[in-house]
């Protein structure tokens, strides 16, 4: 038992309803959190707490739990909202309260999941939300007559306008006021409704519905003409291919000029601390590590900064829009072939953004050999953190002209490399269902396709506000630490007197890198590449910053040379530089997504495997594509 | 199995029954009953009791919305008010007659 007096402690609320109904939204706008809202159905993966203050300054504890269509939790997701419900996690209590979200134009099977919560008997509260979008669509919801029917307090609301959650606080604010004096129970002793049960429930849900809701049925018209071209099986295809196109396209046309502008800074920046600075003694020791340690290696990945912003305004906008689960459903068959789960797909696509939230929306995947096979091919999606190595090779070594009139030749190879993680992460899925699970049969596609909404101009600045703030953290941390170890090692020990090669080639760095490079040598990799892949194992783009701190320091005693792709040009060979690229599309290099598939998984057995196979197959491909260009002249 | 259940709807039913999944596009029809089969990945019970989560119970009106390229799959279908997207082997197992 607490020892707390009920007024003391605080009311424990729990978010539960369907997936999509705006759980997180309504959270968001009570407790001024962050979290990620979008319109696809399992966005949230995880609980999450919060603290609201009621209008009359009462403490409430919120839980923002993921979306299910019943509490027979299917996949690991589902059994967190099943647990926090019943009360089996571990440490806790039930909830005081249940808010059942509905989305007020969809509420059909939530009902039946009210009816079924009801079963567990905690006190619950219901919310219309979007009721917004009821009213414009000219939904007519007798609320008094919804909750006579229900025997539950009802009220609308809107998560996402200011004010939109008055009703909802009023209640909370009697609700913890009036609160019973005992403690919630343990537990609920709980058995999952059978079908005759389910069959039961939905015809009473049903039937409360046709009671309190006129035309609860008509279709949102938007919705119906959009589909009618954006899933057309062949016409929809092919916009899916063009989305994907000028995603990619974008990320090169439109970042030009911000790159220039942040070049220039660090530039800038450069030149300022060199004139501050002496070019000898202990000064001019920091003035070399606070320009090619830090400047041009930093630099050279914050300089990426608004590539990535273009990716996650793609990503983010058709997140808001409501596209992914429509091309969840052109894709399933083609994912199908490789093996992988309908629901796979969003997860993938999630990847191409960082494999880490990918692993982590695998979750949703009910059987556990499906989620598997997707968390293993999660890392070959290309993720974020590969635009800086590929475009500074590109950059570097493909001529930035148009093809076919109006293609740019260096989008379209972006989008080649792209195109290339996407079929070697089919292929590698259909290959581990061939060998890990052969014969098992593919597990049902199940999907609800939302309403399509408008981007909210705010949650899209919000996210990508995130995004960058992330970005600029990791190279201010991890990038930044990794940089301060490679400019040392780069810098130590100093030339011997009479030393006739350039500084560098005496350092530990050249060591390090000379005694990695005969393994490397045969995909076409320096010493250089060999010694900057080693902190490049922590994050992808830490290579491209040790890459910029070597060429910066090696280059220091010629003039000024900052630009890490023209030095670049100049010292590798078209051959080395593609094989670089091919090398980069395969190799596991990212310390972080490898932790999360041990946590996911559980065990040490899959990190090995995913770490193997993206090992090998990066050499094999370097190691071809080397041979091949160099026996084409290209060496 | 599934003969008796069609004698069971036929009697109460003039309508024909088939199933959803081998139904064309843009068919509506109404939900007279949920006959998974044993075969696939999932026990029949399991099969049935999702397909009932998801709103495909005896009565709802079916509309069959849009349907995939290769081998016509998947089906986006309209089930009272909801529009899922279903496998044709899953949609299989919901037996419906069809309206006008
Ligand atoms: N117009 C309007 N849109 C809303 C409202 N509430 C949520 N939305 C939108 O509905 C979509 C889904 O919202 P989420 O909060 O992500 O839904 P959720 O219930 O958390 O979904 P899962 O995490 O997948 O279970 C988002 O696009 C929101 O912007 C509302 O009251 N009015
Ligand atoms: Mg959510």
């Amino acid at each position: 038992m607490n020892n707390l007096s009920p007024s003391q402690r605080e009311l424990r609320v729990a978010l539960v309803g369907n997936p999509n109904s705006g759980k997180t939204a309504l959270f968001n706008a009570l407790t001024g959190s962050r979290q990620r809202v979008a319109n696809y159905p399992g966005v949230t993966v995880e609980r999450k707490e919060g603290a609201v203050t009621t209008p009359s300054g009462r403490r409430v504890r919120l839980l923002d739990l993921p979306g299910t269509y019943s509490l027979r939790a299917r996949s690991p997701d589902e059994a967190v909202t099943r647990d926090v419900v019943l009360g089996r996690q571990a440490g806790e209590t039930m909830p005081d309260l249940l808010v059942c979200v509905l989305d007020a134009t969809n509420p059909r099977l939530a009902l039946r999941l009210v009816l079924e919560l009801k079963r567990t008997g905690r006190p619950l509260l219901l919310a219309l939300n979007m009721f917004d979008i009821a009213r414009h669509r000219g939904l007519e919801i007798d609320l008094d007559r919804l909750s006579a029917e229900l025997g539950l307090p009802v009220v609308p609301s809107v998560a996402v306008r200011r004010g939109g959650t008055e009703a909802l606080l009023a209640r909370l604010d009697a609700l913890a006021a009036a609160r019973p004096a005992e403690e919630a129970p343990l537990s609920h002793a709980w058995s999952p409704p059978d079908a005759a049960e389910l069959r039961a429930m939905q015809r009473e849900a049903d039937r409360i519905l046709a009671a309190a809701v006129r035309e609860p049925q008509r279709r949102d018209t938007l919705t119906s003409r959009l589909d009618a071209v954006l899933l057309h099986p062949v016409a929809g295809l092919l916009i899916l291919l063009t989305v994907l196109f000028l995603m990619f396209q974008a990320v090169f046309s439109w970042a030009e000029p911000a790159m220039e502008l942040i070049e220039g800074g660090f530039e800038a920046l450069g030149s300022a601390t060199d004139a501050l600075l002496p070019e000898t003694g202990a000064l001019g020791l920091l003035r070399s590590f606070l320009h090619e340690g830090l400047i041009s290696g930093v630099g050279s990945v914050l300089v990426f900064l608004p590539q990535i912003l273009i990716l996650f305004l793609f990503i983010l906008l058709l997140e808001d829009f409501g596209y992914m689960a429509r091309a969840a459903f052109l894709m399933d068959r083609i994912m199908g072939g490789a093996g992988l789960h309908g629901r796979a797909f969003i997860p993938l696509l999630s990847s191409f953004a960082c494999a880490i939230p990918g692993i982590m929306a695998t979750r949703v995947i009910d059987s556990r050999r499906d989620r598997l096979a997707t968390i293993l091919v999660a890392p070959l999606m290309t993720c974020s953190a590969r635009i800086p190595v590929y475009t500074l090779i590109i950059g570097a070594f493909i001529p930035n002209r148009t093809v076919w009139g109006w293609v740019g030749l260096q989008g379209l190879v972006m989008f080649g490399l792209y195109a290339i993680g996407i079929v070697s992460a089919l292929a590698m899925s259909f290959v581990f269902k061939r060998l890990l699970w052969r014969g098992t049969p593919t597990e049902p596609f199940m999907l609800e396709l939302p309403d399509y909404k408008l981007p909210r101009l705010r949650n899209v600045l919000l996210g990508l506000w995130q995004r960058a703030k992330a970005f600029v953290r990791r190279a201010g941390t991890i990038i930044l630490a990794m940089m301060i170890v490679v400019w040392f090692l780069s810098s130590v020990p100093r030339p011997p007197e009479g030393a006739t090669e350039p500084a560098i080639e005496y350092s530990f760095a050249a060591m390090i890198g000379k005694a990695v490079e005969p393994v490397l040598a045969p995909v076409g990799f320096n010493w250089e590449i060999s010694m900057a892949l080693i902190p490049g194992m922590a994050a992808r783009e830490v290579a491209v910053a040790s890459l910029g701190t070597v060429y910066a320091v090696g280059s220091a005693e010629e003039e000024d040379q900052t630009e890490l792709s023209q030095a670049l040009a100049g010292k590798w060979s078209l051959a080395t530089a593609l094989a670089f690229l091919a090398w980069y599309v395969f190799a596991p290099q990212c310390v972080a997504t490898l932790g999360v598939i041990r946590r996911e998984t559980g065990s040490r057995a899959w990190v090995l495997l995913t770490f193997g196979y993206m090992l090998t197959l990066a050499y094999l491909a370097a190691f071809v594509t080397f041979q091949t260009a160099s026996a084409l002249g290209a060496g | 199995m599934s003969a008796t259940i069609q004698l069971t709807i036929a009697s109460t039913s003039p309508l024909p029954v088939r199933d959803l999944g081998a139904a064309p596009l843009g068919f509506r029809g109404r939900i007279r009953g949920i006959r998974a089969p044993g075969t696939g990945s999932l026990p029949a019970a399991e099969l049935e009791r999702r397909l009932l989560e998801l709103g495909f119970v005896e009565g709802a009106r079916v509309e069959i919305l849009h349907q995939g390229l290769f081998g016509r799959d998947p089906i986006a279908i309209r089930v009272d008010g909801a529009t899922i997207a279903l496998r044709r082997r899953e949609a299989g197992a919901i037996l419906v007659e069809a309206l006008d």
